[in-house]
């Protein structure tokens, strides 16, 4: 085959041997996939560990059988200590925040799609893009390392609130070697999400092939592209921050720990530290945190809802203009997560307004969606229902925040159960049907295989019946006062709700278990599922032009040229039954 | 460029004979853009240290000022002079000049230990103070950053010593990332010497 010369420093060959082609690989698909992978163990992890929870807050009494041998302290007999709950809560969030709605969304699908949508043979730096994977996988070892390593996993929650995270294993269970390997596996993180974005943007910048302008890549390139530059901010902030928590642990600085703490009837011999100030730096990450791991999902559903809506997304411009917005105000809006800290009640106000300004292009954002399918013939395939219901999750759990943006309701609400089923809708779940909805729509490209639709469906209206029972509740139980990271409840104004989370944990017990039917398919699919041809959805992007999966340079050494936008649906009515354009033409490649 | 209005659907055709030679355009740097894009989050990593350091030192009354130790001004003159060198390798494409500043960088590392241990003989230490603790932080880690372009530094040797082309783009990153780092550490020396 002879391979158009195309210049540029980032031509690799294709590798030989095992090793090079599936584990030590440099091609952006292998190491896409394996960013999936490892999301998928993650939540699966992370997953059981809700379980956990969710079944002693209903039947704190009864023992779980096993847990006492994973962990003889925390769980002695079976039943959950209240410092073990903690621990739960904190590994579950941390997992599920960093190691899926971050890896998944943005550095999974990301990786794999992101060159190919732009036309290009791979990253632009594919061995900064394998040590991206590797040490991110370094870091997910590092953190589960804590259920075996000491005293157990720490308990100061995913946010690392300083100075219980800070002051070492006085405060608790897990607070020692749990919480410092927390530290040092969020450092890593950082490390490998900074490398990982820079790839990111260097290759939407420099390796779009012919004729893919700005204007015309794919929303979801968009979306990648705009959240690598918030996590080229965000996580340049974090690692630092991280950075001092580590030395106030291990070296005896006084970067967070005030004065005169005592803890466990202990005089902590720090100084002069600010609590406030690991918050700030915390909440600077954390809250553009929340947009990486939702904007991949507002480019992936304004990416798929088109193809099956056969219409062209409404307002395109309109909608990378509010991505960018939500870009830049994400980081204007950190403080709403400390109106409860002390801080300046004058900042409150200042950082409310911008938090309510957000909402004015996330609504704009889901009002597009709404007008794309509105008068459409929808296609109701599995991703499209998964986009629809990213909808659905994404304003339900959206409107809440419109409460929460306000300091004076925040007071109340901000400790309550409100809290957990607003950023579980919104950013938990919402993400999740953006990651379902890119398997059910690029698993042929990725596989070569289709997906089955029969179960598909089955999970779709399981899950999403399942969420609302899950976390609708939830807005209730915070309206009535229910606080969160409780263990049990036992004061009489929660007795009588403890049947509502007998609900909520046989509810989350069942949607977990439908997600045994999407594990289900994904195995059996992607041996015995019917050959996918290249462009099973009708669809207009680049991906769509190469086989089904791509071979190793993705377009078999012949770049596309692309000749228009990827909004192409609906025109004309089209002698064959096409109603839509390719970017690029067709380009027949031998697969590898 | 004109659009081509083509079907889609296009059958499977033989493949098209090898495309007519391609005229070289300017292409896009993806090293250059890379070593950019790296400045922006690197300066966003100090930036958080700077702000950390200002909201550190006015939280308690317990910042204790102290001298720098000298030898910081010299590994300042080093690493400037590194960096003029490097501009005349880039410019001239000699591998000899960035062996140069390969061995000016190393020095200017080994400096900025000694003026640790010089900092340590004074009693003070990494918990000592805020101060000396944002000292060793901020220099530990522009120490890191310049460990990094020197490894930098020794690809692009190692570019030189192969076959084929000299690696002028590689050496152009290499340049920017090794003048980023002078910048980067006047910025951090200025700060040092008005804070601590």
């Amino acid at each position: 085959m002879t391979h158009a010369t195309v210049a540029g420093a980032h031509r690799h060959a294709p590798p030989q041997g095992f090793l090079r082609k599936h584990v030590f690989s440099l091609d952006h698909k292998v190491i896409g996939k394996q960013y999936l992978d490892l999301a998928l163990v993650a939540v699966c992890t992370g997953m059981i560990l809700s379980w956990l929870m969710r079944f002693h807050l209903a039947w704190p009494e009864t023992p779980i059988p096993g847990l006492a041998k994973l962990s003889p302290n925390g769980a002695a007999g079976g039943v959950i200590t209240p410092e073990y709950y903690l621990s739960l809560m904190t590994m579950h969030g941390t997992i599920m925040v960093f190691f899926v709605l971050t890896t998944a969304p943005f550095a999974g699908f990301g990786n794999y799609f992101l060159p190919i949508q732009v036309g290009a043979e791979d990253m632009a730096f594919p061995r900064i893009n394998m040590m991206s994977f590797w040490v991110t996988l370094v870091a997910f070892l590092v953190l589960i390392s804590a259920f075996v390593v000491g005293d157990g996993p720490p308990l100061s929650g995913w946010t690392a609130y300083a100075p219980l995270s800070a002051v070492g294993k006085d405060a608790g269970p897990g607070q020692g070697v749990g919480q410092t390997l927390w530290a040092v596996s969020i450092t890593l993180f950082c490390v490998a999400q900074l490398l990982g974005a820079l790839n990111f943007v260097t290759t939407t910048l420099d390796l779009r092939t012919k004729g893919m302008s700005l204007a015309r890549m794919p929303y979801s390139t968009w979306a990648w592209f705009i959240t690598s530059v918030i996590g080229l901010i965000a996580f340049a902030v974090l690692m630092p921050a991280c950075i001092l928590l580590i030395l106030d642990r291990v070296a005896g600085t006084s970067f967070f720990i005030p004065a005169g703490l005592v803890i466990s009837d202990r005089l902590q011999p720090h100084a002069g530290g600010s609590p406030l100030l690991w918050q700030h730096l915390f909440w600077f990450f954390g809250h553009p945190e929340v947009y990486i791991a939702i904007l991949p999902g507002f480019g992936i559903i304004s990416h798929i809802l088109p193809v099956f809506a056969r219409k062209p997304l409404l307002g395109p411009r309109v909608m990378i203009a509010c991505l960018v917005a939500i870009a830049f105000l994400s980081y204007t809006v950190w403080g709403h997560h400390m109106f409860l800290s002390g801080m300046n009640p004058f900042s409150a106000t200042l950082f409310s307004v911008p938090t309510l300004v957000i909402t004015i292009p996330a609504t704009i954002v889901t009002l597009l969606w709404i007008g794309t399918i509105y008068g459409a013939r929808l296609r109701f395939t599995t991703p499209a229902l998964f986009c629809l219901g990213f909808v659905s999750v994404f304003v339900s759990g959206g409107i809440s925040g419109f409460f929460l943006a306000q300091p004076s309701i925040d007071t109340y609400l901000h400790g309550t159960y409100f809290v957990v089923g607003h950023f579980h809708f919104v950013m938990g779940v919402a993400a999740m049907f953006g990651i379902f909805a890119a398997t059910y729509f690029w698993a042929p490209k990725m596989f070569g295989r289709m997906m089955n639709e029969t179960l598909g469906k089955w999970h779709f209206w399981l899950t999403f019946i399942g969420v609302y029972c899950v976390f609708m509740p939830m807005h209730y139980l915070g309206l009535a006062g229910n606080v969160r990271r409780y263990s049990a409840f036992t004061d009489d104004y929660l007795k009588p709700l403890i049947p509502l989370h007998r609900f909520i944990t046989v509810a989350a017990l069942f949607t977990g278990a439908a997600q045994l039917i999407f594990l289900f398919n994904l195995i059996r699919s992607r041996f015995r599922g019917p050959q996918a041809p290249d462009n099973p959805w009708e669809a207009t992007s680049l991906e769509w032009s190469t086989t089904s999966p791509p071979p190793f340079d993705n377009f078999g050494g012949r770049p596309p040229v692309v000749e228009r936008g990827p909004n192409e649906y609906g025109i004309g009515s089209g002698a064959r039954g096409v109603d839509y354009g390719m970017q690029a033409a067709a380009a027949r490649v031998s697969a590898r | 460029m004109t659009t081509v209005a083509s079907s889609p659907a296009q059958p499977p055709g033989p493949p098209t004979p090898a495309a007519p030679p391609v005229v070289e355009q300017p292409r896009p740097r993806p090293a250059q853009t890379g070593v950019w894009i790296a400045i922006a989050a690197i300066s966003m990593t100090f930036a958080a240290l700077t702000s950390a350091m200002v909201v550190r030192g006015s939280a308690a009354a317990d910042w204790r000022h102290f001298r720098l130790p000298p030898i910081l001004y010299l590994n300042t003159a080093l690493l400037l002079a590194s960096s003029a060198v490097l501009e005349a390798g880039r410019r001239r494409v000699a591998a000899h000049l960035v062996w140069v500043t390969l061995g000016l960088g190393l020095v200017f590392v080994v400096g900025q230990v000694v003026a640790w241990r010089q900092l340590a003989a004074q009693g003070l230490f990494l918990a000592t103070s805020p101060s000396s603790a944002f000292f060793y932080v901020f220099t530990a880690l522009h120490g890191l950053h310049v460990l990094g372009g020197l490894g930098g530094l020794g690809y692009v040797l190692r570019r030189f010593d192969a076959a084929g082309p000299a690696p002028v783009p590689a050496l152009g990153a290499a340049a920017l990332y090794w003048h980023f780092m002078d910048v980067l550490w006047l910025c951090v020396l200025v700060l040092l010497v008005l804070r601590v």
